[in-house]
């Protein structure tokens, strides 16, 4: 078990590499270039010279955009990532780990919540469903858990706008996590409900678009355990129905569950790039969305390789969980 | 459970002959009868289209794709608005657009007055109309008639999908294939690759390689196209896991050293012996993998980086919800796109999921 770690460890070192070296190359392509759009108003009213803008240029080692001069850059870059440092960012104040840091919290709080919220429903659902495989609960549940899964985030996200905050006026139209008529002073319990208020319908988004996928696979998992030989077994010893579905078949369910759940790992901390742009929540997908359309590359590089890195580590644990939670798999 | 009881009818007459086979040969003999002639044989395809046919939903989704295509493809012929890529100005009715500002302003007398600055604009077409008997779902600010333009943004939405999932697919093949058939050091350097790819994210990647085909300067839909072509570079690593894995299964069955006593060549044994048996996965991602190419369309197009600003595709249509006075006040421009997106994709889903159980051997229904 040890050595598949290692293993693992080594291998994913090797993926993570080449990944930040195809990222970097595809990065520095980009057309927005943040110094040019930045002093394109200075150098045209005289106040600064192509010279001067090469040279900041330089000093971020973002000067030269032949091959050689992107690997100089990425090399630079590598270097610093090694150290813990991504570089500063462009569009945001502070270093890209603390820009990182900081937006995770809010990215990261509306996706745990939502994941709850999802698993609450979905895994009874899909349970009940598939005890009643082809009844009328189990054919509403599927249609409407597919629909939500066919719904463009975007749309959603703006229909519900429309509706609920535009119309219907219960929530604010204008989006974002704080009212703008929230006085200075209010309460740190004002405060929370204000949020919360303001996060009705992303979470309702969150929920919509996620919770097919889990109920589905809690359906199909359900009814494999169903039809195993040790469920037959624990009807036969007379078990009753309910102890049957919640010792016998729901602690089985939880197995591949586990496993999927940590496929999530990169989206729960990672934020909902378009989601939260719709919403105009300030989480770490619209900071990465700002980055991207403003050209600022180390944020850029630091956003997607704290991605990438998630999702190694996901698959990794996923693996690892796999055994610890089902004694049968024997990792090799 | 009345699902349930018409299933149980209808698999009745398979067992039947199943039963005729085995059990009913004297009577077959009796009555001088060939046994073929009276037992129904129903060569595989059958079987697969019968269980399709058989789920209500595949057949809804199948329905709900030929009237989408139906109506892109068919529809504009009959619509006075789509010629130059639904791009004609309805001139029939002019529009005046009436605004105000509110002023506050302080006399020489030191009084504050309070006003209303109201202007207005006359344009000579028919600009932002309403919902209208000519115009079934209004006209956008251009003039243009939403409803020609969302069936026009279909036929590029529709299809652009075809031409991405059938590149992946084939890449997927040829690369999963070389690595699950020939293994060792083959397998490990595709797979490691599938591996990179895999962890690259795609939304940024997305919307770096359409920011790149912008700056080009390519304004034409063929963007789209070139856009959606480097995607197939990091979309086929799906596929190439879904084959190199079945390919690792069915490689150790009999039927492979059948074919290899018989000296077959090693294309052969790929090609006519190995493929043929991941085509209903293959089938499967490829129906599902088409809906989700809508989506990418849809999303680029919402953050408007698409097709080129202009063209009709759902994707630039729903662009305008990104806009807040279009989405306040003039759903009647966007919510068709989006509606029409989610339907598509969920038509797709549904055909895929119902070819999914009709292709599934362990399905018995």
């Amino acid at each position: 078990m040890v050595k598949y770690i290692i293993k693992r460890l080594l291998l994913a070192l090797l993926i993570l590499f080449s990944v930040s070296i195809i990222l970097y190359f595809l990065v520095r392509c980009m057309p927005m270039d943040y110094f040019d759009i930045k002093f394109a108003s200075a150098i045209s009213s005289g106040n600064m010279s192509e010279e001067d803008v090469l040279h900041i240029k330089a000093l971020y080692g973002l000067d030269d955009s032949s091959f050689i001069g992107i690997l100089k850059g990425y090399w630079s870059w590598l270097s610093g990532f090694l150290r813990g440092d991504m570089g500063q960012s462009f569009i945001f104040p502070d270093r890209v780990e603390d820009v990182i840091k900081n937006k995770m919290g809010i990215s990261f709080g509306i996706s745990f919540v939502s994941l709850i919220l999802e698993l609450i429903i979905a895994i009874p659902l899909g349970i009940k469903c598939a005890c009643n495989q082809y009844g009328k609960l189990d054919y509403t549940a599927t249609v409407l858990c597919m629909i939500g899964m066919a719904f463009p985030s975007f749309f959603l996200g703006n229909l519900l706008i429309k509706w609920f905050a535009v119309d219907l006026g219960w929530f604010d139209p204008m989006s974002g996590l704080v009212s703008s008529n929230l006085p200075q002073d209010a309460s740190f319990m004002a405060r929370m409900l204000d949020m919360l208020w303001h996060l009705v319908l992303p979470l309702t988004v969150f929920v919509i678009l996620n919770i097919g996928s889990i109920m589905r696979y809690t359906r199909t998992n359900t009814l494999e355990i169903l039809n195993a030989d040790y469920i037959r077994t624990a009807r036969a010893k007379g078990l009753s129905e309910g102890k049957v579905i919640y010792k016998h078949v729901f602690r089985n369910t939880m197995i591949p569950l586990i496993t999927m759940l940590t496929f999530t790992l990169p989206t729960l901390f990672g934020g909902a790039m378009i989601t939260e742009e719709v919403f105009d929540l300030p989480g770490i997908g619209q900071a990465a969305y700002k980055a991207l359309n403003e050209g600022d590359i180390p944020l850029i590089m630091g956003y997607n390789m704290f991605i990438a890195v998630l999702t190694v580590v996901g698959v990794l644990i996923s693996d690892i969980m796999y055994a610890i939670v089902d004694p049968r798999v024997k990792l090799a | 459970m009345e699902n349930n009881n018409e299933e149980l009818n209808s698999i009745s007459p398979e067992n039947t002959a199943a039963e005729s086979a085995n059990g009913g040969n004297f009577n077959d003999n009796l009555h001088g009868e060939n046994l073929t002639e009276r037992a129904k044989v129903l060569s595989p395809g059958k079987t697969v289209a019968k269980r399709f046919f058989r789920s209500k939903l595949s057949v809804i989704g199948l329905v709900m794709l030929i009237l989408l295509f139906a109506i892109s493809f068919i529809g504009p012929l009959f619509s006075k608005w789509s010629g130059n890529d639904g791009k004609i100005v309805d001139t029939s009715t002019t529009t005046t657009n009436g605004m105000y500002i509110e002023l506050t302003f302080t006399g020489p007398d030191g009084e504050t007055y309070y006003g209303y600055d109201v202007s207005f604009t006359h344009l000579d077409y028919n600009s932002l109309g309403g919902v209208s008997a000519d115009h079934w779902m209004g006209t956008t600010i251009e003039g243009y008639d939403v409803f020609t333009r969302l069936m026009l943004g279909g036929r590029v939405s529709l299809t652009i999908g075809f031409v991405v999932v059938i590149l992946e697919t084939m890449l997927g093949i040829l690369l999963g294939g070389l690595a699950g058939y020939f293994g060792k050091w083959v397998d490990q350097l595709i797979m490691r690759i599938v591996d990179i790819i895999s962890c690259i994210p795609t939304l940024p990647i997305m919307l770096i390689l359409a920011a790149v085909f912008q700056s080009l300067g390519i304004e034409t839909i063929a963007r789209l196209y070139y856009v959606f072509l480097i995607l197939t570079l990091i979309g086929w690593g799906g596929v190439a896991r879904l084959v190199r894995g079945q390919i690792l299964s069915l490689r150790e069955q009999e039927f492979m050293l059948a074919a290899k006593c018989s000296g077959l060549s090693t294309a052969k044994k790929i090609f006519k012996h190995l493929l043929p048996n991941i085509i209903p996965q293959l089938v499967v991602s490829m129906t599902l993998g088409l809906g989700s190419v809508i989506l990418t369309e849809a999303t680029l197009g919402y953050l408007g980086i698409g097709a080129p600003l202009g063209t009709a595709t759902w994707g630039n249509i729903i662009n305008l919800a990104s806009n807040s006075r279009y989405r306040n006040y003039f759903p009647n421009l966007w919510i068709g796109a989006g509606v029409c997106i989610t339907l598509a994709i969920l038509a797709f889903n549904f055909v895929g999921d119902g070819l999914r159980d009709a292709f599934d051997p362990k399905m018995k229904r």
